[in-house]
Order: C-alpha cells, then sequence, then structure tokens
C-alpha cells in the first residue's frame, strides 16, 4: 500500500495525472488466466481491440504477450480469438513461471 | 478616463463584466437577473468583448459549463437570481471544490413558494456554506466596485475560490443611479491576465480533474477550502486598498459608519443599510440618540473577530437579517452573536423585507428605537422580531 | 488521414490505462478504448468529460487516472454542459490566438447519465451546436448503484427497482429511443454503434469528429453484473444484440440514414432474452406472452428503421 498522500502535496481541485492507474495492479482479481499459443496467432488482433483492461500488448501489428499486472481473467480474448490460440486455466492450476500468456 | 455615469444595478455589473472581459459567460435568464444578461449580450454583439456567450438552457448548466470554460483555462463568470441559484446548488459545491476562481453576481431574490420576485437574502444566504466567497452591496457604485475586485480575489493564488457579488434585486438591480466607473485599461490592467498551472486545454499534460475522492482523501479536500477561506480576508482587503488607489473608493470587509460612540448598532447586509444609515443620522440629530450602522459587506468569509471589535462598546445590538432559517432565525444574527460571544452586549435579531417587503426611514428609525427601548427596559425579548407584518 | 486498420493502430499509444477498477468484461473500458483510439489521431486532441457513473468511479479514483487525455468529472446530469462550457473556452481562447491545437471534444454518460438525468443538458448543448461529440455508453440500467431500471431498460428486463417479482414480469415500459430524440435536434451527426464491431464504431468516431457541429455516437455496452451473463460473453451478446435487430446499427448524416448493418437472417428476439438471467422470468409460462409482445416490437422498429432509409434514399435520387 502506497502512502497517503499529506493535504499540502495534494493538488486542490482532486486534479490528477493521466494514465497513473497503470501502476495498479488489477491482475489479483484473477480467478481465470488466459494462456496464448503465440504460435498459433495470426495476429488478427481482435482479442486486443476487445480486451477491457487494455492487458494484451500489441505493436507493428504483432501480438505480444498479456500483461497479467492488469488482465482480470475475463476470457472476452479467449472467447473471441478465431484460431482458439487462448486458453482459460485455473489461476492455481499454472506454475508462476508458465504464466507469460 | 474615469467616468460619472447614470446607470442602473444590472447595468453597472453588466459594465463592470464588459470591462472584464470574461472568456466565457454562460446565463440563462431570471428576473431581476435579466437586464444584465441583455446588456451584456449586446456587448457581445457589438463585439465589445472576446467573450463566448453562451446561452444555456438552465441555471445548472450554466454552472457546469462555467466549471468547464475554468477548468480549460478561461475567466468565466454567469449571473443569477433566486431560483436560478437554487437550480445551481449542487455545481456551486462543486465549482468552489474545484477551485475554479468563478465570479457570479446574484441579483438577490426571494426563493419560491409561494413564487416571489422580490428582494430578499434567503437566495444567497442558503448557499452561504457552499464554499463560495460571498460580498454584498450597497449600491449600484458597490456592485460594480465589487464585480471587479471579485476577479482579482476569486483569482488570488492565496484564495482561487468563487465569489458571488451579491446586489438587491429591483432596489438596486432596477434603480438608476449616479456612479463612478473606471477606464477600460484601468481595469485591465487592474485585474490583470488569468493564469492557470493545469488547463483541460493543456493537451500534453493530459490531467483529470476532479478524480472520485474516497475516505482516504475527501477531507483533507476540504481542509484545503477552509484553508483557503481563512487566507481570503487578507485578500479582500489588501484588493481593497489597492481597488481604493485605483479609483478613490475603499474597501474593507465591514463598513462601520459611526460606531466608535454608538450605543445602538445595527448590523445588516446590502441596500437596507443606505436606509439605516440615514435613520442614524436622523436620530443622531433630531434625538441625540447614538446610533451606529456595521454593514458586512464581506459575509463569506464572515470577519468575525472585525464585528466582535466593532460592536463589544455598543450598549445594545440589532442584526437585520432579510431572510429565515427557520427553526433558528436570522441566518446573520445567529453568526454575529457567536462571534461576539463573551462579550456583554445584548443582541436582538430583526428580520424584515422578505419577498420584498420594503423598510422604511420610519422603520429603520423604529428599528433603532426598538434596540433603545430593549436597552433601557433591560428585558430584551423576544429576541427574535420582525418588522413590517402585519401580526 | 485517420485510419481505422488495427495494424496500424498497434502502434498508437493505449489512451486508456490498465489498472481501472471496472468489472472483468465490461463493455465499458472497451467502448472508451476504442473510441480514444479512433478519435486522437493525427494532430487531433481528444478532451473529455465524464458524467458521474461506472465509468467515471472506475477509471478516476484519487490520486489515479485511467485516462490520458484531458477529462473532467463535474456530476451526474451535466457532462455536456460541462463539455459545452470547455468548448466555448476553446473558441475563445482560439480567437485571441492563445490555443492553436486541434482538439476533439468529448462528452461520454452512461445512459442514466444521458437518457435520464442528463437529457436537458444534452438537449440543450446540441441545439447550441457546440463542436463536440456526446458518447453514451448504454448498458441500459443505473449500474454503478445497484442495477435500477433507467429510460434504457428494455421491458421485461429484472432490476432491482423494477424486479420480477410475483405479479410483476420486470419492466413494464419499453426502452426509450433515445436515439431518435437526438436525431430530432437535426444535428449533423447521428449514430449507433456496437464494441463488437471496431471498425464500424471507429469509422463512426472519425466521421463525429470530422463533423462541425455537434454528435451524438450510441454505442451498446453489455454489462454482466447486471445483464447476469458470463463476463466473456460480453462481445457476443452485443453482436447477438444486432443480429436479433434488438439494438441496430445505423447512422444519420445531415437527416439521412443508413443502416450499416442488416442480418442476412434475423435471429428471434427469444435468443437474445436467453442469453442473459435478467431475462429468465420471462421464460416462466405466465409471462411466456410478453416474449411475444417483445419480439413484435423490435419488428416494427426494425421495419420502420428499414422504411427511413429507403424513403432517405428516395428522398435522394
Ligand atoms: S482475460 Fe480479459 S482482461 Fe485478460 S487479457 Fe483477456 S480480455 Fe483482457
Ligand atoms: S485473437 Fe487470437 S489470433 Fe487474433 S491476435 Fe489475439 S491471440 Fe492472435
Amino acid at each position: 500500500m502506497a502512502e497517503l498522500l499529506k493535504k499540502d502535496q495534494m493538488k486542490p481541485g482532486a486534479i490528477v495525472e493521466g494514465g497513473t492507474m497503470a501502476k495498479l495492479n488489477t491482475g489479483v482479481w484473477r480467478t481465470y488466466v488466459p494462456m496464448t499459443d503465440l504460435e498459433k496467432c495470426t495476429n488478427c488482433l481482435m482479442c486486443w481491440i476487445f480486451c477491457p483492461d487494455s492487458a494484451i500488448k500489441v505493436s507493428g501489428g504483432e501480438r505480444h504477450e498479456t500483461d497479467l499486472q492488469y488482465c482480470k481473467g475475463c476470457g472476452i480474448c479467449a472467447a473471441e480469438c478465431p484460431v482458439d490460440a487462448i486458453e482459460m486455466k485455473l489461476e492455481s492450476d499454472v506454475p508462476p513461471d508458465d504464466k507469460k500468456g | 478616463m474615469a467616468e460619472r455615469m447614470a446607470l442602473t444595478g444590472n447595468d453597472s455589473v453588466a459594465y463592470a463584466l464588459k470591462q472584464i472581459n470574461p472568456d466565457v459567460v454562460a446565463a440563462y435568464p431570471i428576473t431581476p437577473q435579466t437586464e444584465m444578461m441583455h446588456k451584456f449580450a449586446a456587448y457581445v454583439a457589438d463585439g465589445e468583448v472576446v467573450t463566448e456567450f453562451v446561452p444555456v438552457e438552465s441555471e445548472h448548466s450554466a454552472m457546469s459549463a462555467v466549471v468547464g470554460a475554468s477548468l480549460a483555462g478561461a475567466r468565466a463568470c454567469t449571473a443569477t437570481s433566486s431560483q436560478g441559484l437554487a437550480l445551481m446548488w449542487e455545481i456551486l459545491y462543486i465549482t468552489a471544490s474545484y477551485r475554479c476562481p468563478v465570479v457570479m453576481p446574484v441579483v438577490n431574490r426571494a426563493l419560491s413558494g409561494p413564487i416571489n420576485i422580490h428582494c430578499d437574502h434567503s437566495d444567497t444566504m442558503g448557499a452561504r456554506d457552499a464554499g463560495w466567497i460571498h460580498l454584498y452591496s450597497e449600491n449600484c457604485q458597490e456592485a460594480y466596485d465589487n464585480t471587479i475586485q471579485a476577479v482579482r480575489i476569486a483569482e488570488h493564488p492565496d484564495v482561487r475560490l468563487p465569489v458571488m457579488v451579491c446586489l438587491d434585486g429591483f432596489i438596486l438591480s432596477h434603480t438608476l443611479e449616479a456612479l463612478e466607473t473606471n477606464d477600460d485599461e484601468a481595469v485591465r490592467n487592474f485585474i490583470g491576465e488569468y493564469e492557470v498551472a493545469d488547463s483541460l486545454l493543456n493537451v500534453e499534460q493530459a490531467r483529470t480533474f476532479g478524480a472520485f475522492s474516497l475516505q482516504n482523501y475527501y477531507f483533507e479536500f476540504k481542509k484545503q477550502q477552509a484553508d483557503a477561506m481563512e487566507r481570503a480576508p487578507v485578500v479582500v482587503e489588501q484588493i481593497g486598498r489597492e481597488y481604493g488607489e485605483l479609483s478613490g473608493r475603499h474597501y474593507g470587509l465591514l463598513d462601520a459608519y459611526r460606531c466608535e460612540d454608538a450605543e445602538l448598532v445595527l448590523v445588516g447586509l446590502g441596500s437596507t443599510m443606505g436606509t439605516v444609515k440615514q435613520a442614524a443620522d436622523d436620530l443622531r440629530e433630531a434625538e441625540g440618540i447614538k446610533c451606529g450602522v456595521l454593514k458586512v459587506r464581506c459575509f463569506r468569509p464572515l470577519p468575525g473577530e472585525q464585528i466582535r471589535q466593532a460592536v463589544k462598546g455598543a450598549a445594545i445590538v440589532g442584526v437585520m437579517d432579510r431572510a429565515v432559517s427557520f427553526g433558528l432565525g436570522g441566518p446573520l444574527f445567529h453568526e454575529v452573536r457567536s462571534a461576539c460571544y463573551g462579550e456583554t452586549v445584548g443582541m436582538l435579531n430583526f428580520i424584515y423585507g422578505l419577498g420584498g417587503r420594503d423598510l422604511s426611514l420610519t422603520d429603520a428609525k423604529d428599528t433603532f428605537r426598538a434596540l433603545l427601548q430593549a436597552a433601557d427596559s433591560g428585558e430584551p425579548e423576544p429576541t427574535v422580531r420582525y418588522i413590517g407584518l402585519r401580526e | 488521414m485517420a485510419t481505422t486498420s488495427l495494424k496500424q493502430l498497434s502502434d498508437m499509444p493505449e489512451l486508456l490505462s490498465g489498472g481501472h477498477a471496472a468489472c472483468p468484461g465490461c463493455a465499458g473500458p472497451i467502448v472508451i478504448r476504442q473510441i480514444l483510439l479512433a478519435a486522437q489521431q493525427d494532430d487531433v486532441y481528444v478532451v473529455s468529460s465524464i458524467a458521474t457513473g461506472c465509468m467515471e468511479v472506475s477509471t478516476t479514483v484519487y490520486p489515479n487516472s485511467a485516462w490520458r487525455v484531458p477529462l473532467v468529472h463535474n456530476a451526474f446530469e451535466n457532462s455536456a454542459a460541462t463539455i459545452s462550457g470547455a468548448e466555448a473556452a476553446y473558441r475563445s481562447l482560439k480567437r485571441q490566438g492563445k490555443i492553436d491545437k486541434k482538439v476533439a471534444f468529448f462528452a461520454w454518460g452512461g445512459d442514466g447519465g444521458t437518457y435520464d438525468i442528463g437529457l436537458q443538458s444534452l438537449s440543450g448543448a446540441l441545439e447550441r451546436g457546440h463542436n463536440f461529440t456526446y458518447v453514451c455508453y448504454d448498458n441500459e440500467a443505473y449500474m454503478n448503484t445497484g442495477i435500477q431500471r433507467s429510460g434504457a431498460t428494455p421491458k421485461g428486463a429484472f432490476t432491482t427497482t423494477a424486479p420480477a417479482g410475483k405479479v410483476s414480469p420486470g419492466k413494464g415500459q419499453t426502452k426509450k429511443d433515445l436515439t431518435a430524440i437526438v436525431a430530432a435536434h437535426g444535428i449533423p451527426y447521428v449514430a449507433q454503434a456496437s464494441p463488437h464491431r471496431p471498425r464500424d464504431l471507429m469509422k463512426k468516431v472519425q466521421k463525429a469528429v470530422a463533423t462541425e457541429g455537434p454528435a451524438f455516437l450510441n454505442v451498446l455496452s453489455p454489462c454482466p453484473r447486471g445483464w447476469r451473463h458470463p463476463p466473456e460473453q460480453t462481445i457476443e451478446i452485443a453482436k447477438l444484440a444486432c443480429e436479433t435487430c434488438v439494438w441496430q446499427l445505423f447512422e444519420i448524416e445531415d437527416g439521412k440514414t443508413t443502416v450499416n448493418y442488416k442480418p442476412k437472417e434475423r435471429k428471434p428476439v427469444r435468443d437474445w432474452l436467453e442469453s442473459q438471467g435478467r431475462f429468465r422470468h420471462l421464460f416462466a409460462p405466465r409471462n411466456e406472452h410478453l416474449i411475444e409482445e417483445i419480439q413484435a416490437d423490435v419488428d416494427r422498429k426494425w421495419e420502420r428503421l428499414l422504411a427511413l432509409e429507403a424513403m432517405d434514399k428516395a428522398q435522394a435520387d
């Protein structure tokens, strides 16, 4: 837990820096974890455009790994992947090292 | 060049707004504020101001738009009365807590119901805890002067709070008065450029304004507002002095009239204080009664200590309220009495003028006499009295 | 040139960060992401106001925010009025030479903040002709406060203030046609969209941004919690809404209606109702007649939309 700001450190008017939620971890909400087979992936990017949590990393038209700091395990990506490259697995069934997404 | 002009209260404020030349004005019509915005819209139509005028569909949207404009780095104003102010209620608090230095002339009018269009202070009194600075005007000259000073007060870095400039509906808004206006350039220099550190239009910065603040932060924001209010009196006085240098008309938090040796003091707000001053003069002259008048110009923040100092030498003090807090009495009375806590001076509350009921010079004199009688008899009961009411 | 190519968009900055607190599978952030990606391109910057609601409370929690574009939250019913003030400020400051950036103004609101409490503020801002885009993310109830009925809740749906009980089959009234109300303002651009068709949605966003004057987008936003469907179904449910014509994809450009998606074979509304727990009680024998009523209502509206399109087309020819 980050330390709370003191009164005089707070900008009046509840003004905050944009995008700072990026430092938060919503991955802990997850029950299921999306496991992506990047070999199978055709880079259609549908999972990325449908992810509510900005958790799928992309660049240059390519899908990279899933950012598990944000992924809440909703399963939309797995449901929408046209080639079934993503599988939702019970978080507790996956060894930590395999959760690269 | 400073100029002498014959203007109504509404026109005098519209003229001040023209000289302030805000970036945005959003307003909705309501009696008796309407003519102020007619006049201002005409300035816009004639290209005499740079203002973007937003003729909104309600006062709620007027205040909302002004918040949006202010956070976008604009100097923004609106104006209203009565029900309009009531409809803005929700956003008044937000304007103050977002620290938007908005200036809003309020032409005081009774709140419904039943509906009434004439003056009392029930509208602005109800907004006294919204976090705005409240300046009351005795006459059209003061309404004009207060509007210009309000910009500086609101935007002062130690303050950054919205300011209401209150002027009595019809009594001032629709009454022609000869007054002194400042030169355009003098006003421009006096108010200076509007500077903001964070703006919605600072697009590369991408700030979020008004983030959801929970138990862990909301309290600190409220204390910041309280702190700003605490810093405001010094700023109001300093700007009043600077304005005095510019115009020859000096302003403080209070206007104590013949209070030094007064045995009877009437405390109040707005245009009535002109009548009460006249009554004090007449009674001193004709009957040798030592009357004084304490006009509260700055009602928020309330200059409690100064009020105490000004009245503590009197035998008895009457506080005049043009509003009622049902189940309590007059709001100003209760505040003045608590400011004087520990003093032995007697205190009465006179409620008058609701819904525009006229307060005549005779009524004002009778009020002083009632004070005198209470002091002499040593029986200041009842505490809350009504003037000009048919029982 | 503004693009809707996912390949090209994949190199653009993500304007809504992760780490926000929306429920898993919520369509709201999907809608916001797609719209921001489409809108902030080339030299155009997005400036937004947002109404109180799910998206506001979940994406801005002091001292953090998920938004990488300027955003203001004022209150519940005044997202449109607030942005109209910011837009007025922009026009004034631009005229004075104090700002030169190109700005696309957006006001966001849920259905509660748009169909109901914010309708007046929206109507006023549209009528005044401010240059902005209003986006309603329509999740068909007051989800943030606990799934209460709104003017956008469809007939027969279970909500906490119109629950299905022994004598009541859920909400008794039909959904307000907000898009038609907005179109009646005669503004230059009005559209309905859905997150399951990102390119259609993003094209509409870009049209809205290019429009001089007010534009309005009504975007269906399935809510797993309030609609009672599994979170992974969000996109499928949005798709089903369009396949059954419960939600229609169309746009009205300068008064001319174009339907953007016509299912080859319309699926029965029953499929849509079956997909969500909020309609479950409709399948009880005593409520079955309502399903026919709902189907009839959907049919009538769909035929009317097609007729409108044909009429506009005939007029143009
Ligand atoms: S499971 Fe949901 S949150 Fe996680 S990556 Fe897939 S779509 Fe995004
Ligand atoms: S949806 Fe499937 S195929 Fe498409 S980018 Fe994602 S993982 Fe790859």
